[in-house]
């Protein structure tokens, strides 16, 4: 049933009764995601948006078993926040948060090691599996379930996809935004290799961007595990080296983290690579077609 | 955000790191009263004039000099305040324009008396990302350019990985004072060195420091000559008295204002300017510019709320640039309605009176035929598309004429 969250998971929000984590709670809701809950310290045992608030994640897994969190807590505050999820036993853990220090996701990813957790994010827009459930703050109505899996460091890049994954005939089976930060939980080769074991996915989209050796670190997993085509764009192929392009981790350090460099080593191990982020959709739809 | 060398040298002599001594000036006089003070708590008889700019490289575009006297200071600083100084790492290279030098930095002379005895090593700490943990890296092939140390002699850089959860060991600055060859007092020294780097490094929540040279002086001590300091834009507020060191004369001034409006602007030397909301959208918008045979006049991002306020200022930074012969606007309107948006471009366009140049503007998501049809029917001479292609292939027709 796709892969991270459908329409059976528990899902809470931390930050819940805060304005971001109310307008995106509610949003989740109408889309007819399972929110069990929320957690606000200090606001325990009210309600809000009908659904029960908790003073911690424990209680939350204790009272309606949630598995699943969606954090859209301030950045000073989120580093403690998925710390709380992973201890208290939550399985998925969907980090929103944009401008948390990395000094704080250093601590925070060998913190999380120790537990049976995922973490995705931060600074991301969240996962959705089209029908079953939306964890993030991605507009619902642009996705249609389907067979093709989505991996990307942006927000709206991924919605372009998906629009044009939607207006070439084909629809997700879950899209997954890993995040534009240095260290992310859940990186790209981690969210292929998901999406690559799942019997649900197709055909699998990965969008990258400049900074980093995640998309290598994923291409060659496709190149030796790969059994479903994969379209690949990076973003970036016209950024000047050395300057922060808006995402955090988006920062050209070498020759190896280059668009270009990232673009060669995807089309050596057998991605359709495109030059244009116009058409991510068209490739996918004519390697499905080859396949 | 990027720290000046002298404003590098006093956070690391907060966390007790032994530093080149030196005081900032910012003219001749005041370099001057520097050198006598300088002289009067070190001792030093000369003194090296250094210019402050943001760029690497100053010595070999003539911003760091020996001064051997009064006469000298006076010579040197006089010749380094004002300068156009012009750096491998500046604006356009050493043929460039260069960058204005406003404050000089006058330092100890530390490699006096006993040259032959002097050992310039490298050290720069910053967080690995593959590793997903702080590495500090360091070489005996200091005073160099690192990069190409790393390429000729790649055997000559070693890196010594910190455990986020324990943190820096003492085994650890034992191997990195062996590794550099050192014994007895400049050994224990260098243990120091390390040790307090690395807490300045997590005390100030820093991405980068890198000293080199680190010197290794006749009377064995371990001093940093020169240092590099970056620190996470994300953390400065947790550190308000860095946070205040921002030096906005250093960084391109349309960049600095765009962000006082919530825009995320970078100036590039293209001929298509764009408007878009989300960094990764906006990277792939200059891709497509580039497809569609234009180059891109910068990155921006105009984050979640492209209101009419904000859509004007972005078009007001764009169009500040006459290289501009066009500008794409791509919204993808999710939580944001492109209806909105586009309401907002036709306000602004207005408010502006005329824009000579071409306008594309591309919106797609919640409402976009509403949109599409606002801009159309706003009787503005603004091209409008839905669809990503439509979109390239309208900034094709227009930079063809």
């Amino acid at each position: 049933m796709a892969v991270l969250v459908n329409k059976d998971s528990k899902v809470i929000v931390q930050g819940f009764t805060g304005k971001e984590g109310t307008f995106h709670a509610e949003q989740m809701i109408e889309y007819g995601t399972n929110v069990v809950g929320g957690v606000t310290p200090g606001k325990g045992g009210n309600k809000h948006l009908d659904r029960p608030v908790f003073n911690t994640v424990s209680d939350a897994v204790e009272k309606v078993g949630a598995d699943t969190s969606v954090i859209f807590v301030p950045p000073p505050f989120a580093a403690d926040a998925i710390m709380e999820a992973a201890a208290a036993g939550i399985k998925v853990i969907i980090c929103i948060t944009e401008g948390i220090p990395v000094q704080d996701m250093v601590k925070v990813k060998a913190y999380i090691e120790d537990y049976d957790c995922r973490l995705v994010g931060p600074n991301c827009p969240g996962v959705i599996t089209p029908g079953g459930a939306k964890c993030g703050i991605m507009p619902g109505f642009i996705h249609n379930p389907g067979k093709i899996g989505i991996v990307s460091r942006s927000g709206t890049l991924t919605y372009e996809a998906v629009d044009q994954v939607t207006k070439a005939g084909l629809g997700q089976s879950t899209c997954i935004g890993i995040g534009g930060d240095p260290i992310v939980g859940t990186t790209t080769k981690d969210a292929v290799e998901l999406l690559m074991n799942d019997p649900e996915t197709d055909g699998i989209i990965m969008i990258g961007e400049i900074g980093g050796s995640m998309e290598a670190d994923a291409a060659h997993y496709v190149k030796e595990f790969g059994t479903k085509p994969v379209v690949g764009f990076i973003a970036g192929q016209t950024a000047p080296k050395g300057r922060t392009m808006g995402h955090a981790g988006a920062i050209i350090g070498g020759a190896d983290d280059t668009a270009e460099a990232k673009m060669k080593i995807m089309a050596e191990c057998g991605i359709h690579v495109v030059n244009s982020p116009a058409q991510i959709g068209a490739t996918m739809l004519e390697a499905m077609k080859m396949n | 955000m990027n720290l000046h060398e002298y404003q590098g040298k006093s956070l690391l002599k907060s966390f007790n790191v032994a530093i080149q001594e030196g005081i900032v000036a910012n003219n001749v006089d005041e370099a001057v009263a520097a050198y006598k003070q300088l002289q009067e708590e070190t001792g030093t008889e000369f003194a090296v004039i250094k210019a402050q700019i943001h760029a690497g490289g100053r010595g070999k575009g003539g911003g760091v000099k020996l001064a051997k006297n009064l006469d000298g200071i006076k010579e040197h600083a006089g010749n380094i305040i004002g300068m156009m100084l012009k750096t491998p790492q500046t604006p356009g290279g050493l043929n460039g324009e260069g960058k204005l030098v406003r404050k000089v930095l006058v330092a100890e002379d530390v490699y006096a008396p006993d040259f032959d005895a002097n050992k310039e090593f490298y050290v720069s700490i910053l967080m690995d990302r593959e590793k997903k943990c702080n590495v500090i890296i360091y070489s005996t092939e200091g005073g160099m350019d690192i990069e190409e140390v790393a390429e000729k002699t790649p055997h000559l850089l070693h890196k010594e990985y910190i455990d986020p959860e324990l943190g820096l060991q003492s085994f650890q600055t034992r191997k990195v004072a062996f590794n550099l060859g050192l014994s007895g007092k400049a050994f224990k020294e260098m243990t120091k060195f390390i040790a307090s780097l690395y807490k300045a490094f997590l005390g100030s929540d820093a991405s980068m420091f890198e000293i080199n040279p680190c010197l290794k002086t006749g009377d064995d001590r371990i001093l940093a000559v020169d240092c590099k300091v970056t620190l996470d834009d994300n953390a400065l507020y947790r550190h308000p008295n860095l946070a205040e060191m921002r030096d906005t004369d250093e960084e391109d001034p349309t960049e600095v204002e765009a962000k006082s409006f919530g825009l995320n602007y970078v100036k590039l030397d293209g001929n298509v300017g764009c408007m878009v909301n989300g960094a990764g959208l906006a990277m792939a918008t200059m891709d497509i510019i580039k497809l569609s045979g234009g180059e891109p006049a910068n990155f921006l991002d105009v984050g979640g709320t492209a209101d009419a306020a904000r859509v004007e200022q972005a078009f007001r930074i764009i169009l500040r640039d006459p290289n501009v012969k066009a500008i794409l606007i791509n919204i993808f309107g999710g939580i944001v309605r492109c209806d909105r948006v586009a309401q907002g471009v036709v306000d602004a366009y207005k408010n502006m009176g005329s824009i000579e140049v071409p306008i594309i503007v591309r919106l797609q998501g919640t409402n976009a035929d509403l949109a599409k049809k606002i801009i159309d029917e706003s009787g503005l001479a603004v091209h409008s598309a839905i669809l990503l292609q439509e979109a390239a292939d309208l900034v094709e027709k227009v930079l063809k004429g």
